[in-house]
């Protein structure tokens, strides 16, 4: 444990407008994020000197650097495993400035993945030498080629064996979409759906997914500025510490594609980051109050669940249809709508989200809540109240 | 037509193995172990001494899916997908050549699918008169 004073801290978040047509570059849109970030918090972009981003951000670290006037970079990483990485990028920042390493930490991701490509499509302009590349040499030539079509394959024998339904899955869609429904940076702003909806929506990938169980394909960027809680004193916004922040990468597992360990029921990277979590912050993920839980699809949501502790193996779609996901539920899903409601920022929008609800100044603002847990998968954090 | 199937230098044995009609795996030499997707050595001993055991080609269907929008690229109609499980304990993605959905548990044996480019892919069919595992 580090002393307090140098506790890591989130103290800027900036997001630009999430659309489906954003009409500037990738790059203008990680500018313009960043740039929040730094005005929200205070801080000089030009005093920027450490950065991170994931695999498949177009935009880089030079680009940034060159837009925003960074001087001088002491540590910029980009991380692997694409937007499971959304919440590994807490790890790194928390060590970056808990470390002395960095004194204030731009955590970035900007897409135009509606407008300039389709995020969601068959990724055949892919290296087959990409990094984790098993989704392609594996799968291309067998017509798996889209991210849904991938899912569709990792989760198929736990739903099967759990006895899940495409109605158990609607009603999560249904959740994000109530929650999007009333908040205004939201794509699906006044625009809940019902299960009906859900069944009635086309087929993307049989025979799990309709198109209401995916995530949007978004425009937009996102930033989170992280310094140590002395520095913070200094600057404009109540700082959210970061209390906790773990992830992991286990032998012969994979993200999307992990077809190839372990007995495909048991969410053994989401148990294995859960436990690291409590040990270094004594912290569960069920006993927080707010659950932002990564929603590339909705059986993510339930495995999830399950991994991080919130209910047994297999409990999950009776977890959820008990209501404990409801704003007013035990553990409220993403009050922003998640990637499935409010945009798919690769993940990051979603811890913006979470800052605000520690902030206490979110559109739907979970009352009381001293604590919220980030989850994108093979990561883990958990945040507390300014 | 189906695409080729990407070639690297560790897992060029097993398309060879396919143009060859039989559907092999790496095996570890010293330690006999098997291994897919293929690597560079055996993350268990760490023999670089690498070899290839061909498997029985019967497996059980542990789940599918099929690509609507976008179809598959590449192909007429967008096939049945299968994650399949080996009897030998090695999973892959492949095909299910079939006119219906393929089932949970259902079993498998393999066949091989010609490419664009002339090459080779395992395909399964279902095992007649057998009777599906529980899943």
């Amino acid at each position: 444990m580090v002393a307090e004073s140098q506790q890591a801290c989130i103290v800027g978040i900036g997001q630009t407008e999430f659309s489906k047509a954003s009409g500037r570059s990738e790059q203008q849109l990680a500018s313009e994020a960043v740039l929040m970030a730094c005005q929200d918090a205070g801080v000089s972009p030009h005093d920027i000197d450490g950065l991170v981003t994931f695999a498949i951000d177009k935009s880089d670290e030079i680009d940034v650097m060159r837009s925003l006037g960074c001087r001088d970079i002491n540590y910029a990483t980009r991380l692997p495993q694409g937007g499971a990485a959304s919440v590994t990028t807490l790890v790194h920042a928390k060590n970056a400035v808990e470390s002395g390493m960095c004194d204030y930490f731009i955590i970035w991701r900007a897409m135009n993945e509606r407008s300039q490509y389709r995020f969601g499509q068959s990724h055949h302009s892919l290296s087959p030498d990409a990094h984790s590349s098993t989704f392609m040499e594996w799968c291309f030539p067998f017509g798996a080629q889209t991210p849904a079509a991938w899912e569709s394959l990792s989760c198929g024998h736990y739903m099967n064996k759990y006895g899940v339904t495409s109605e158990d899955l609607g009603q999560i869609s249904v959740t994000f979409r109530k929650a999007a429904a009333t908040n205004p940076d939201a794509f699906f702003y006044g625009k809940p759906i019902t299960l009906e909806d859900h069944q009635n929506s086309r087929w993307i990938v049989e025979p799990w997914f309709r198109l209401l169980d995916c995530c949007q394909e978004s425009d937009g960027g996102c930033a989170v500025l992280v310094t140590t809680r002395e520095r913070a004193k200094d600057l404009k916004q109540k700082p959210v510490p970061i209390l906790g922040a773990e992830y992991s990468m286990l032998f012969n597992h994979e993200i999307i594609s992990d077809f190839y360990e372990g007995d495909l029921l048991t969410n053994d990277i989401s148990l294995r980051v859960t436990e690291k979590l409590i040990n270094s912050c004594g912290i569960a993920p069920k006993d927080t109050k707010v659950a932002m839980i990564y929603d590339n699809f909705t059986p993510q949501v339930l495995r999830q669940l399950e991994g991080f502790g919130y209910c047994g193996l297999g409990e999950a779609k009776d977890y959820v249809a008990d209501g404990n996901l409801e704003l007013d539920g035990a553990t409220p899903l993403s009050p922003n709508g998640g990637l499935i409601g409010e945009a798919y920022i690769h993940g990051i929008n979603n811890i913006t989200e979470g800052v605000r609800q520690m902030r206490g100044t979110a559109a739907n603002q979970i009352e009381n809540a001293q604590t919220a847990f980030l989850a994108s998968g093979v990561a883990g954090a958990i945040i507390g109240a300014a | 037509m189906r695409p080729d199937p990407i070639q690297r230098i560790d897992s060029t044995f097993f398309w060879e193995g396919c143009e060859r009609g039989e559907l092999v795996v790496q095996k570890c030499e010293p330690c006999n172990k098997l291994w897919h997707p293929p690597r560079a050595i055996c993350p268990q001993c760490h023999s670089t001494e690498k070899t290839e055991e061909k498997l029985s080609g019967q497996g059980t269907v542990l789940s599918w899916a099929r690509q609507v929008r976008p179809a598959s690229y590449g192909f007429k109609e967008s096939p049945w997908i299968i994650l399949v499980e080996l009897d030998e304990g090695v999973r892959f993605v492949s095909n299910m050549e079939s006119e219906t959905a393929p089932e949970y548990g259902m079993r498998v044996n393999v066949e091989f699918a010609e490419t664009s480019g002339g090459k080779a892919v395992p395909v399964f069919k279902a095992l007649p008169s057998s009777k599906n595992m529980e899943t």
